[in-house]
C-alpha cells in the first residue's frame, strides 16, 4: 500500500496508457468481424477458408506477433499501432467465429418469417439478423474483451508501456507491491470493460430479460 | 521487408543450427517444457472437470475459474512467481500452469456435461456401474470437447512459453530477447517466425486429432450433414 | 367489432377481384431434385383453397411462389393475369399477409411490434401501427394486455393468433398460410379453426394455404387440392366431394375414407340418433 500511495501518479498514467491500447483493438475486432462473420454463416464456400484463416491467426503467439507486425508493416517496434494491430488481428481471431456461429443461431423460421413479411435484404440484416445474433455475439465479445486487456501487458517487454510495465519494472527492481498492483489493475480493468459489454448488451437486447424472467 | 529477409536469412543459416544449445536445442525445450506443462494440467483437469461433469456439482466454480482465469496476466504472474521461487524453470512453470489448467478443465467438464442425459439414463437402467458409464459412455462420447481443451492449452502454452525466457534460460524465447536485447533484431525475427510454425503445427496435429476423435463420437454424423445440405432449400431475399 | 382501425377504410378491396393462377410451374433445384412438376391451379378470388400432401409434395414450394420466396425454374405465378415476376419481391411480400406454423414472429419484438411490422415498413408512424395493432389483437381474439410481451411469454395458440394478426395488418387481398395451426394442441387447433373461419366469413380474403392435416384442409377450405410427390395433383374439390368420391386409392387412403374414422353410423339409443365411429365409438348426436 506504501507501494503505490508514493507512485499513484505512474501508476494512473499507466491504466490510461492501457485503456488507450486495449479499447481500439475491441471496438476494431467487432467492426471488421461482423460483415466477415455475416459472410461466413451465408455462404457455405466461404465459411471454411475464413474460419481456419482466422483460427491460424489466433495460433500465432502474441510476442512474436509484436514483432513481427511492425518488420510487415513498417511500424516502429514499439508503437502503439503495432499493439494496436496485433490485437485487432487477436480479436478478429476469435471473434469471426464468434461471429459467424451467431448469425447461424438465427433461427431460419425467423428469417422466413422477416422475409415473407417483406424486409428487405439490408433491413433483414440491421432489425433481425443483427439483434438477434447479438447474444451469442455478446459472448465471444466478452472472451476478446478481457483477453484483449490482459494481452496487452505482453508488450510490457518490447518496451511498450501498459499496466505490464509494472510486471517488468517490479521484477528488474524487486518490488513485489508493483507486480501485484499490475495484476490487480488489470483483472480489474478485464472485469470493468466486460460489465460494460455486459451492460450495453442489456440496454440494446430489452427482450432478453423480459423472455429470462417469463 | 529487408528486415523479413535478413531473418529468414538468420533462420537458414547452418551456424544457428549447428553447435549444441542452438536452435534445435532451443525447439526441443520449448517442445519439452510445453509438453509437460500441458501433461501436468491434463493430469489434474482431465479427472476433475470430469467428475464435476459426471456429478454436476461445482458448476459455478468452474465457470468463475475459467473466466476469472483468462483476465490473469500470465507475465505478471510470471514475475511475481520469479521473485518468490527465483531465477529457474519453477517460476515460468506454474505460471503456464495455470494459463493451461482453465481450458483443460472447461473442455473435460463441457464435454462430460454435453453427452445427452437420456444416453446416460440409459446407460445406467441397463445396469452399467457407474465407472462403466464414466469410462464407456460419457469419455468417448466427449472425447472431441476434451482434445478441444487440451488443444486450446497447448497451443496457448507454446505461444507464452516464449515468455519464460525473461526470467529463465530455456526455450525459443531466449533467441528472441537475446536479440531484442543486442538489436538483432533479425534474430528476433527469425525467432518469432519459427514459434509461430512450432505452433501452427501443433495446432495442425491437434486439428486431425480432434476430428478422428468426432468421427468415433458420431461415426454417422459426416453423411448425415451432406444429406441435410443438400436437400436445403434456398430462400430468394 | 370490425372497425378495426387500419383493415377499414379501404372497403372496395373486397369487391376487387385477387385471382392467383399457377400456369405451369415448375421448380427443380440445382442438385436435381425436382420439387414442383408442371402444376397448373387456379385459385379463384375470396375462396379458400387448401394444398394437402405428406412432406415431399412441393405444397410448400407452390405457396412461397405466389409471394416470390421461391421462383420457379419455369412457368409463371400471377395475381389478376400479372405475372409476380414482374412485380418488386419486398413490395409483393408487404402486399400479401404470410402466416407460419408458430407464428413465425420476431422473438426480439413485443406482440404490437410484431402486428406492427408490415405497417412500420410501408412508413405509417410507428405509433399509429403500434395502435392499430391494439384493435387487431382484439379482432383475432387476444387480449390487449398482451401487447406488450415478447412472443416467447406467450402459449402456441396465443402466438399462432399473433401471427394471425400479423399478416392481416396490412390489410392484403391475399393470405399465405403455411401449416397455420400445425404446432399447437388439438383442442386449441379446433378453436383457431372455428375463428379462423368466422374471421374469413367477415373478411372474404383470397385464401391459399397448406397442410399435411387432412381434417384441416377439410375444417377451413372451400377447395381442397390433395397432392402427391412433386405437386401433381391426384384430386382436386369440395371437401364432401373428396370424402364421397376419393379419386383413387392414394386419395383414399389420404383421407382416411372407408376408415373406421371417417366411416360414421347412426345407432338408436333412448330414442335419439348417436353417431359412431367405424369402431362403434360415439362421436356425437343427430340433429334432424
Amino acid at each position: 500500500m506504501n507501494w503505490l500511495s508514493q507512485n499513484l501518479h505512474i501508476v494512473g498514467q499507466l491504466l490510461a496508457d492501457h485503456l488507450f491500447l486495449s479499447i481500439p483493438p475491441i471496438l476494431l475486432s467487432l467492426l471488421i468481424s461482423v460483415p466477415l462473420g455475416r459472410l461466413a454463416a451465408g455462404s457455405p464456400r466461404l465459411r471454411t477458408p475464413l474460419l481456419t484463416g482466422t483460427g491460424l491467426l489466433y495460433a500465432i503467439p502474441s510476442l512474436p506477433l509484436f514483432i513481427i507486425i511492425p518488420a510487415l508493416f513498417g511500424f516502429s517496434l514499439r508503437s502503439p499501432a503495432t499493439m494496436i494491430t496485433a490485437l485487432t488481428l487477436y480479436g478478429c481471431a476469435l471473434l469471426v467465429r464468434g461471429a459467424a456461429d451467431a448469425f447461424s443461431s438465427v433461427p431460419q423460421d425467423v428469417r422466413l418469417a422477416a422475409a415473407a413479411t417483406g424486409h428487405s435484404r439490408w433491413g433483414l440484416f440491421w432489425t433481425v439478423e443483427l439483434p438477434l445474433a447479438g447474444p451469442v455475439l455478446l459472448s465471444s465479445l466478452r472472451v476478446v474483451t478481457v483477453s484483449t486487456v490482459s494481452l496487452v501487458t505482453v508488450g510490457a517487454v518490447i518496451g511498450i508501456s501498459s499496466l505490464g510495465t509494472l510486471f517488468t519494472d517490479g521484477f528488474q527492481r524487486n518490488i513485489d507491491a508493483s507486480i501485484v498492483t499490475g495484476i490487480v489493475l488489470t483483472v480489474v480493468v478485464a472485469f470493468a470493460l466486460d460489465a460494460l459489454c455486459v451492460l450495453a448488451a442489456r440496454w440494446a437486447m430489452p427482450w432478453q430479460r423480459a423472455v429470462s424472467r417469463a | 521487408m529487408n528486415l523479413l529477409i535478413e531473418a529468414v536469412q538468420w533462420l537458414l543459416d547452418p551456424a544457428n543450427w549447428g553447435e549444441p544449445n542452438a536452435l534445435g536445442m532451443r525447439i526441443l525445450e520449448h517442445l519439452a517444457f510445453s509438453g509437460a506443462v500441458v501433461l501436468v494440467a491434463a493430469a489434474i483437469g482431465i479427472p476433475v472437470g470430469t467428475l464435476i461433469g459426471h456429478t454436476g456439482r461445482g458448476r459455478g466454480a468452474i465457470i468463475a475459474i475459467t473466466s476469472g482465469a483468462r483476465a490473469l496476466p500470465t507475465l505478471g504472474l510470471l514475475t511475481i512467481f520469479g521473485l518468490w521461487l527465483g531465477i529457474g524453470l519453477e517460476a515460468p512453470f506454474l505460471a503456464l500452469l495455470v494459463l493451461a489448467l482453465p481450458p483443460v478443465l472447461a473442455g473435460a467438464y463441457a464435454g462430460v456435461e454435453s453427452v445427452d442425459r437420456a444416453t446416460v439414463g440409459a446407460a445406467r437402467a441397463i445396469g452399467l456401474t457407474e465407472r462403466q458409464i464414466l469410462t464407456g459412455v460419457e469419455l468417448p462420447l466427449a472425447a472431441p470437447v476434451i482434445v478441444g481443451g487440451l488443444r486450446s492449452a497447448a497451443l496457448q502454452v507454446i505461444s507464452t512459453a516464449t515468455l519464460a525466457a525473461y526470467i529463465s534460460d530455456t526455450g525459443l524465447g531466449r533467441p528472441l530477447f537475446l536479440g531484442l536485447k543486442t538489436q538483432q533484431y533479425e534474430m528476433m525475427l527469425g525467432a518469432s517466425i519459427l514459434v509461430a510454425l512450432l505452433a501452427l503445427i501443433v495446432e495442425l496435429c491437434f486439428q486431425l486429432v480432434q476430428s478422428a476423435a468426432a468421427r468415433r463420437a458420431e461415426p454417422q454424423n459426416g453423411r448425415q450433414h451432406r444429406a441435410h445440405s443438400g436437400a436445403r432449400e434456398r430462400i430468394e431475399a | 367489432m370490425w372497425d378495426a382501425p387500419g383493415i377499414v377504410g379501404l372497403p372496395d378491396d373486397r369487391e376487387e377481384p385477387r385471382v392467383i393462377e399457377f400456369d405451369a410451374v415448375h421448380k427443380e433445384y440445382p442438385d436435381g431434385t425436382v420439387a414442383v412438376e408442371r402444376f397448373s391451379l387456379i385459385v379463384p378470388s375470396h375462396r379458400v383453397v387448401a394444398l394437402v400432401g405428406s412432406s415431399g409434395s412441393g405444397k410448400t414450394t407452390l405457396l412461397r411462389m405466389v409471394n416470390r420466396m421461391v421462383d420457379p425454374s419455369s412457368g409463371t405465378v400471377s395475381i389478376d393475369g400479372v405475372d409476380v415476376r414482374s412485380m418488386d419481391r419486398v413490395k409483393l411480400r408487404r402486399s400479401i399477409g404470410y402466416v407460419l406454423q408458430a407464428g413465425g414472429l420476431l422473438p426480439h419484438r413485443s406482440v404490437a411490434d410484431n402486428v406492427a411490422t408490415v405497417p412500420v415498413l410501408e412508413g405509417r408512424s410507428r405509433r399509429q401501427a403500434r395502435a392499430d395493432a391494439l384493435g387487431l389483437l382484439e379482432r383475432v381474439g387476444l387480449d390487449t394486455a398482451l401487447a406488450d410481451r415478447y412472443p416467447a411469454q406467450l402459449s402456441g395458440g396465443q402466438q399462432q393468433r399473433v401471427g394471425v394478426a400479423r399478416a392481416l395488418a396490412a390489410d392484403p387481398n391475399i393470405l399465405l398460410m403455411d401449416e397455420p395451426f400445425g404446432a399447437v394442441d388439438p383442442i386449441v387447433r379446433d378453436q383457431l379453426q372455428a375463428e379462423m373461419r368466422a374471421l374469413q366469413a367477415d373478411i372474404g380474403k383470397t385464401i391459399v394455404f397448406v397442410t399435411h392435416d387432412i381434417g384441416e384442409a377439410f375444417a377451413l377450405g372451400d377447395e381442397v387440392v390433395v397432392l402427391r410427390t412433386g405437386a401433381e395433383i391426384a384430386q382436386q374439390g369440395a371437401p364432401a366431394e373428396i370424402l364421397a368420391n376419393p379419386a383413387d386409392d392414394f386419395v383414399a387412403s389420404f383421407v382416411g375414407a372407408g376408415t373406421a374414422q371417417r366411416t360414421l353410423r347412426i345407432r338408436q339409443v333412448d330414442g335419439r340418433d348417436v353417431v359412431v365411429d367405424g369402431d362403434g365409438r360415439p362421436t356425437g348426436v343427430l340433429e334432424r
